[in-house]
């Protein structure tokens, strides 16, 4: 077995949490969008594999931005790749 | 002309399938059989090629399937009924995967029962409503990659091995080496049953695998590819028509010879050879045949390359269209209009035309507009009834449409100054490419333009050609005003700087007027200010002699056109932070008076702070009191900045680059010390003495040594130059100011003109171990190796003068190699990212919906509405407010 190897503790890589039911929802109302309009994340994509994420659920990214301090960024996770 | 626009219909949605020999039959208005085109007398034969059926081209005929007229009739298909079938070229990759997925014998697609069921499942739940067609077409895509490695028949009652399935560019499929022909394919993809098509992706519903080999060919109307009639009175055809005269040809033959009985072999041939012909008939580039050639050696333009690349139609006909109301001429520049204004020459304003809607308060206006006609300067070209007719002004009918002229025509007017018009040069690269501009009516022949709008065209005179848009409505016209006008992008979204501002001259002239604060009498002081729009009371004189005559400087002049409650310091492009500030003058300092006037109190007036780019003064003013303030201050300082360099002159000549004698020789013993210094190294790295630099060998030791000794020396030999270089010397001006050229540019031309490199190195290239056949050979010296010695005013000798072209010819292919590329990489990224757009909540979404960022640019703020990069500018604030306290 290879060591296990963890990106979400790498310093570049910014914190990735899955998100609840409430708050997608309020997500969802706040932008005014359906699921389907949020940016996608792979099932198979190392921090979604790391969070266990399912389809249907979102993923919260927090980032450090040098203009705006922290922004925060939302994912659908999704099992295949979709785009042309 | 018949209108569209009451059509009541929209598409709902496109289907995209394949067509089925019986669909071709059944579209066809005419079965096609023979390949001769008209008869002698030059009617087109039935069931030729030009078959009447198949629409009408010429004018006065009627068409003989749907019986209207020319531009009625949309045209009509035919068919040709191949003798043989033959592989559409387009399909190639799917019938190998469809042959290699399914049994060679039995027709099922190569999976066990219960996978079938598994998959069919998975395909009918596939829901989510905008991801279904890419989920189905990856999942169809993997069904056929696990059913092609399977090597037996899972089916028990067939249970038939596996045959592997080669193709060979572009038509032929192998079966372990036996070639199959396009017949036993169909055979093949026939026995394919329909219930299992969705698996191995195609819908039983509107296509079946078969036809992907076509059995008839359809023959496109005659409009979509009419024959044109030289003016020697032959007819020359198009190269579809060609194409298919080929295929009719080889298609009778290969009957003949096929119903006769003749042998496998010849039928063999011309199979091949019509199979060749159809494939071309859709893509003449396909690769592995070589193209079509018309009798001239042109290859023909098939039905592919009408649709391809940049002449295709998509990208020439449907993304990009030729346009009415625009113009295009050489540009020329003109300082004293306003940087909002374009010069437009009379003959394009007789040309160029704005509609104007006739009601009772225009009524005379638009009366006298007729009355001049379409050839005396504010005149018309066209009046249009209430009922859409269009009438030409001419000289002999001016009077009587002049009679007709009521409220509710529209007169076509030509364009007159004030009107609003797009102006743009290619490569339209960001959107100050495209701005809007007010129109001058000037003599001449060429669009003048001021040249602080040549940075944002990226512009200059040297022959550039622009192009003009007249816009035709009034909403098209104030959204342009507002949104697209000069001023409104003297802010760059790029940097937040400005992008249009002072150059060249005006930079000079300004400079002169304001460093060191030079004195003008009153006359001139006045000249000076009476091309600008300054109006009201003059600022004090700053000097007034014994005989009680009044000198302004040139800082206050300038002052003059600067608005009310400036806070101002910043250094100027002369400032270098070494020197004494006070008497260099180089700071500059900007504070309101006690009136609240604005006063320029020290410091030169130079790039920094008008220049295009770098101009803190100007950005300032277009930041804090508007584009208007800001175009009327850039008018104003460009024509302050001309009208003092044209009172104090200034000129350059060769003779500027003289330094004397003693500074050549300081020069020369410097440059001698570092090549003796470079052949000291040299020594070292030949008797092995050479101590070599971390992580590098001996040999780049070297040529870093050499490299830095021989850069090291340029830059004392510009030192040395510079210092006879004052800034009395027009040429240091321009380049300390930053008008135009740099100090190495100087230096170069009366220090040393330096190393020359190929690909960042010392020139290496050469045969036998040297660069050129004066050097010995392995000489790895200074002047071996691509180091100029002399400076450009003393000339080059022959060897420098072959490096330096080496140096110059790899800026040459550099720059034309990176434009291709960024262009290539622009294109990429403008198809990408046309259509998103920042919405009012500051999300950026595409035209689907889809949220791309959740704020713009993470932080939500406008780069021309920000202080560089950050929201608010706390050190202005600052600097203000302790001001105002003191
Ligand atoms: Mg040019
Ligand atoms: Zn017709
Ligand atoms: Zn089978």
């Amino acid at each position: 077995m290879m060591p296990q190897f963890n990106v979400m503790e790498n310093y570049l890589v910014p914190r990735h949490s899955i998100m609840s039911e409430e708050e997608v929802d309020e997500l969802l109302k706040e932008y005014g969008i359906v699921k389907g309009k949020l940016p996608l994340i792979l099932m198979a994509d190392p921090c979604a594999k790391a969070l266990a994420a399912q389809p249907g659920q979102v993923i919260k990214i927090e980032r450090e931005s040098p203009t705006a301090g922290a922004s925060n960024y939302y994912r659908l996770v999704v099992e295949e790749k979709t785009g042309l | 002309m018949v209108s569209y626009q009451y059509i009541p219909k929209k598409i709902g949605k496109i289907q995209f399938a394949l067509i089925s020999p019986e669909e071709v039959r059944k579209m066809s208005a005419t079965k096609i059989i023979t390949a001769d085109t008209y008869d002698d007398d030059g009617f087109p034969i039935d069931m030729g090629l030009m078959d009447p059926r198949l629409g009408v081209i010429e004018p006065g005929l009627k068409c003989k399937t749907c019986g209207k007229k020319v531009d009625e009739c949309p045209g009509h298909f035919g068919h040709i009924d191949l003798a043989m079938p033959v592989i559409h070229e387009g399909y190639t990759k799917l019938i190998k995967e469809m042959l290699s997925a399914t049994c060679r014998t039995c027709g099922r697609v190569k999976l066990p029962e219960e996978r079938v069921k598994q998959y069919m499942e998975r395909i009918n739940n596939i829901d989510t409503i905008s991801l279904k067609p890419f989920q189905y077409l990856s999942l169809s895509g993997s069904i056929r990659h696990e059913a092609v490695k399977v090597t037996q028949c899972p089916h028990p009652d067939c249970g038939e091995m596996s045959k592997a399935i080669t193709l060979d560019k572009p038509t032929t499929y192998r079966e372990e080496g036996h070639k199959l022909t396009p017949k036993e394919i169909r055979e093949r993809l026939e026995r394919i049953p329909s219930e299992q098509l969705l698996l191995i992706g195609l819908n039983p519903a509107v296509a079946r695998p078969e036809w992907m080999i076509l059995t008839s060919l359809p023959v496109p109307p005659v409009t979509v590819r009419p024959s044109i009639t030289l003016e020697s009175g032959d007819r020359s055809e198009d190269d579809l028509t060609h194409k298919l005269v080929d295929v009719l040809r080889i298609n009778q033959r290969l009957q003949e010879n096929r119903d006769s009985g003749a042998p496998q072999l010849i039928v063999e041939d011309l199979w091949e050879l019509l199979q060749y012909h159809i494939t071309t008939y859709f893509d003449n580039q396909t690769s592995g045949i070589p193209p079509a050639r018309h009798r001239s050696g042109r290859p023909l333009k098939t039905l592919a390359q009408r649709l391809k690349g940049k002449e295709g139609r998509f990208r020439s006909n449907l993304s990009g269209k030729r346009v009415n109301f625009s113009a295009r001429t050489v540009i020329s520049p003109d300082p004293y209009i306003s940087i909002n204004e374009v010069g437009v020459p009379m003959p394009i304003a007789l040309e160029l035309t704005v509609p104007m809607r006739v009601n009772e308060f225009n009524f005379e206006q638009a009366k006298g507009f007729v009355e001049r006609g379409h050839n005396i300067h504010p005149g018309a070209n066209y009046i249009i009834r209430p009922d859409g007719q269009r009438l030409r002004l001419t000289e002999r009918n001016k009077e009587t449409l002049l009679e007709k002229l009521q409220v509710g025509y529209i007169v076509e007017r030509h364009i007159m100054d004030g009107d609003i018009v797009l102006f743009n040069r290619q490569p339209s690269l960001h959107r100050m490419s495209m701005m809007a501009h007010e129109v001058r009516v000037m003599d001449g022949k060429t669009f003048r333009l001021n040249l602080p709008d040549c940075p944002p065209y990226n512009a200059d005179f040297d022959g550039d050609e622009m192009n003009l848009h007249c816009l035709q409505g009034e909403e098209a016209r104030a959204e342009a005003k507002i949104i697209m006008r000069v001023q409104e992008h003297i802010l760059s979204p790029r940097f937040g700087g400005p992008v249009i501002g002072a150059i060249h001259d005006h930079i000079s002239g300004n400079f002169m007027l304001t460093h060191h604060n030079p004195l003008f009498p009153k006359e001139e002081a006045y000249h000076i200010l009476s091309r600008t729009s300054f109006k009201g009371k003059l600022l004090e004189p700053d000097i007034v002699d014994e005989n009680g005559k009044e000198y302004w400087g040139g800082k206050t002049i300038f002052s003059h056109i600067l608005p009310p409650g400036l806070h101002m310091e910043y250094p100027s492009a002369v400032y270098t932070g070494d020197g004494d500030v006070e008497e260099e003058d180089s700071l500059v300092k900007i504070f309101p008076d006690d009136d609240g006037r604005s006063r320029l109190v020290t410091g030169p007036i130079d790039e920094m702070s008008i220049g295009a780019f770098k101009g803190k003064l100007l950005e300032k003013i277009v930041r804090d009191y508007g584009s208007d303030a800001g175009r009327e201050f850039l008018d104003d300082a460009t024509r302050i900045g001309i009208t003092a360099i044209t009172l104090m002159g200034f000129s350059t000549g060769i003779d500027e680059e003289d330094i004397p004698e003693e500074a050549k020789l300081r020069i020369r013993d410097t440059l001698v010390e570092a090549e003796a210094k470079v052949d000291d190294y040299v020594k070292k790295f030949n008797s092995g003495y050479l101590e070599p630099l971390p992580g590098r060998s001996l040999k780049e030791t070297l040529e870093v040594e050499a490299m830095r000794t021989l850069g090291r020396a340029r830059d004392m030999a510009g030192q040395i130059a510079s210092k006879y270089l004052g800034l009395k010397n027009s040429a240091v001006i321009m380049a300390r100011s930053g008008a135009r050229g740099s100090m190495l540019n100087l230096s170069q031309m009366s220090g040393c003109i330096g190393q020359q490199a190929v690909r960042g190195e010392r020139i290496q290239r050469g045969y036998q171990g040297r660069t050129l056949p004066h050097f010995k050979q392995m000489d790895l010296g200074a002047a071996a190796k691509g180091f100029v010695k002399s400076c450009y005013k003393s000339g080059l000798n022959p060897t420098e003068y072959f490096f330096h072209s080496m140096g110059g010819r790899e800026g040459l292919v550099d720059t034309a190699v990176r434009t291709s590329r960024s262009g290539y990489m622009q294109r990429r990224l403008i198809n990408a990212l046309e259509d998103l757009k920042v919405l009012p909540d500051r999300t950026v979404r595409n035209t689907s919906g889809t949220i791309v960022q959740f704020k713009y640019g993470e932080d939500g703020v406008d780069p021309t509405r920000s202080a560089r990069s950050d929201p608010i500018d706390y050190e202005d604030i600052i600097r203000t407010a302790m001001r105002e306290v003191a």
